[in-house]
């Protein structure tokens, strides 16, 4: 396990130096968030009240070494600080409220996404040079397409023209969220188009991604002579070749993964879905520092636990790194 | 009484420039038990001739006539080349076994040794339980030499010489008629070759299985092998057994071979390699397809193409030898 404690012990200082860009990024940026503020009020604000902010903003004129300390002895009890576009709510609550609808969201369809388009790589390697190789071009074609222009063409198509699906919003109005099965099925009628979206654009790369790793693997001796022992069809193409060809497909399957929490800024917006990535262009477009910094913040630490995860996979699938770990 | 029985055998590489011919017309006949050796340089067409026999050729390789015909213990034959699906897959391992070139790539990376004897047996042998799997798969590696703590090792953790070996095993499990060998040493020290060639013969003994040893060292083969056919350019040109082989080869390309390896024991020779490079097999040259290289060559060889017609011993494909023997 030292080849895990290895790898743990470089996310742990990756993440340290995240946390401190964080840091220090915003503070080698001149102006500060309650400048931004008073300018946004457009009046004289009383100095009291501006001081008051100062502090509700943890801005200080103490040492930096000091801002430091007070910066992670906050972050460890969840403190962000307070946005300035949802001004006075906490940037840890605008996360929270937003996150769990972008891990649905583009989590869920990331992971059908990489289910289906590797499982159809797999069968097109497989049963490469019949008819569905008529699928490459298709595919081919999906991987050049922007995804947010997929987005506006199932927007007009069945949101405006056909009607058959909302185009914003994550539920409808005249649902109360709670656990209830409206609720539930409000959301997952809400969430189809988006999700579609995320898939019908990523799919192709994955697709094209694990058939051409599959192709190369069909080609080893070991899936020959799996053939030669007389297996079924099906446990040569899974157990022998699949098996294989998946391992090269790990850490870009982690870093999509990582990436769901950025959300899909794009699809969220033609959606105006209730996201991490509506929130992020919020935050542009308002100047809002700490609420940027906190997403930016939440982003690299889900993706080093992302590359945490792949490597745990490695650990797990390939027994060839199991060796280096002991 | 044959085993396997290969008749005008050919097989073609479909490919932009015209079609490659890899194997022309081979008639091989295997006996049960014996060691045939197969010798021949790279691209002779030995390997695509094993991959033909074991139904394992992919497009753009395709058979383009001739049988391959099995015979049962029981007598019954079996064409080979007319197997269903089913019925192929059944046939595969049971009756007839594959060694690969590497080890290492012919073992599934991320599966352990014991799962790739274990596989196969669930799929030919379903009645078998779950312990006589194991068992049967420890046998199977202590026979081999390998120890049973092992059947949860993976390929990477073992050596070259363990890796073949446990391809060995892998191939015994069944107890397989027939085991073909494609180089299954050539990736080995010379002191693995021999415990492995050591292995191999002790193992045929007890089985009594017939194998197929493929591999372009000639001096290997003699040691290892009851009979042996001499492939050039996708035609069989010579066969015979060891021993008249290493005396008196009677195909001049045989001798080439023989010249090509320095030998361990014995007087000193001369090396003589052979001159020049395979030929392009999509157009051999006319006649005898070694002429061009040929130390002996005549005006006819390039006219006419010597068919394979009992020599000496065994078999040769030379108008040299159409009443004698190569003079050394």
């Amino acid at each position: 396990m030292r080849f895990l404690a290895r790898r743990l012990g470089f996310y742990l200082l990756t993440a340290w130096a995240a946390v401190t860009l964080n840091f220090l990024i915003p503070r080698l940026m001149p102006g500060d968030p309650v400048e931004l503020l008073v300018a946004r009020m457009r009046d004289n604000v009383d100095p009291a009240a501006i001081d008051a902010m100062r502090r509700a903003f943890g801005i200080s004129d103490a040492s930096l070494w000091q801002q430091y300390l007070d910066y992670l002895g906050n972050l460890a009890h969840g403190e962000l600080g307070r946005s300035i576009t949802f001004f006075p709510t906490e940037v840890s609550t605008v996360i929270a409220d937003s996150l769990p609808w972008t891990v649905g969201l583009v989590g869920v369809a990331t992971l059908i996404s990489y289910l289906v388009g590797t499982s159809l790589g797999v069968l097109m390697a497989w049963k490469r040079g019949t008819w569905l190789d008529g699928v490459l071009p298709a595919a081919t074609f999906m991987h050049a397409v922007p995804y947010f222009w997929v987005a506006l063409a199932l927007v007009f198509v069945f949101g405006v023209t056909l009607q058959w699906f909302p185009v914003s919003r994550a539920y409808g109005l005249e649902v109360v969220p709670g656990f209830t099965g409206e609720f539930a099925a409000s959301v997952l009628y809400h969430a189809t188009l988006p999700a579609v979206t995320i898939v019908v654009a990523s799919m192709a790369d994955r697709i094209l991604g694990m058939r051409n790793v599959m192709v190369t693997t069909l080609g080893e001796d070991y899936v020959v002579m799996a053939e030669a022992k007389g297996l079924t069809s099906r446990r040569v193409m899974w157990a022998y070749a699949a098996r294989n060809a998946i391992l090269p497909n790990i850490t870009s399957f982690a870093l999509s993964l990582g990436f769901v929490v950025g959300g899909s800024v794009l699809t969220e917006i033609v959606f105006s879905y209730p996201g991490i990535g509506s929130m992020l262009l919020k935050g542009v477009e308002n100047e809002d520092f700490p609420l940027m910094q906190g997403i930016f913040l939440v982003i690299s630490l889900a993706v080093l636990v992302a590359n945490f995860l792949a490597d745990l996979a490695y650990v797990v699938l390939d027994p060839r790194t199991r060796q280096e770990a002991q | 009484m044959n085993v396997l029985e290969i008749r005008e055998l050919s097989v073609d590489y479909q490919s932009g420039s015209g079609a490659v011919h890899a194997v022309s017309d081979v008639s091989l006949d295997l006996r049960r038990g014996e060691i045939l050796g197969l010798a021949g340089e790279s691209g002779s067409g030995k390997s695509t001739l094993a991959n033909a026999v074991a139904r394992l050729l992919r497009p753009p390789a395709a058979i383009t006539s001739g049988s391959v015909v099995y015979h049962r213990r029981d007598g019954e034959p079996v064409d080979v080349l007319g197997l269903g699906r089913g019925e192929l897959r059944a046939f595969r391992w049971k009756e007839l076994a594959v060694v690969f070139q590497s080890a290492m790539n012919a073992l599934n990376p991320v599966s352990t040794i014991g799962d790739q004897i274990d596989d196969v047996l669930r799929i030919h042998a379903p009645r078998m339980s779950r312990k006589e799997r194991v068992e049967r798969t420890v046998e199977l590696l202590r026979r081999v030499g390998i120890g049973a703590d092992r059947r949860r090792g993976y390929p990477h953790e073992l050596s070259g010489g363990m890796r073949q070996r446990a391809a060995i095993a892998i191939a015994l499990a069944l107890n397989p008629e027939i085991i073909i060998m494609d180089e299954p040493t050539t990736a080995l020290d010379v002191v693995v070759q021999r415990e492995i060639l050591h292995e191999i013969r002790t193992l045929r003994e007890e089985y009594g299985f017939a194998v197929v040893f493929i591999t372009h060292d000639l001096s290997l083969l003699m040691e290892i092998s009851d009979r042996i056919a001499i492939m050039y350019a996708g035609r069989v040109v010579e066969t015979g057994s060891a021993k008249a082989l290493h005396k008196a080869p009677s195909h001049p390309y045989t001798l080439g071979l023989l010249r090509s390896f320095p030998r361990l024991h014995g007087p000193r020779e001369e090396l003589l390699g052979i001159p020049g490079t395979p030929p392009d097999l999509r157009s051999p040259p006319p006649g005898c397809a070694f002429h061009p290289r040929c130390r002996f060559a005549m005006d006819a060889c390039s006219l006419r193409r010597p068919e394979l017609v009992p020599g000496a011993e065994g078999q040769v494909a030379c108008l040299l030898n159409d009443d004698k023997g190569v003079r050394q």
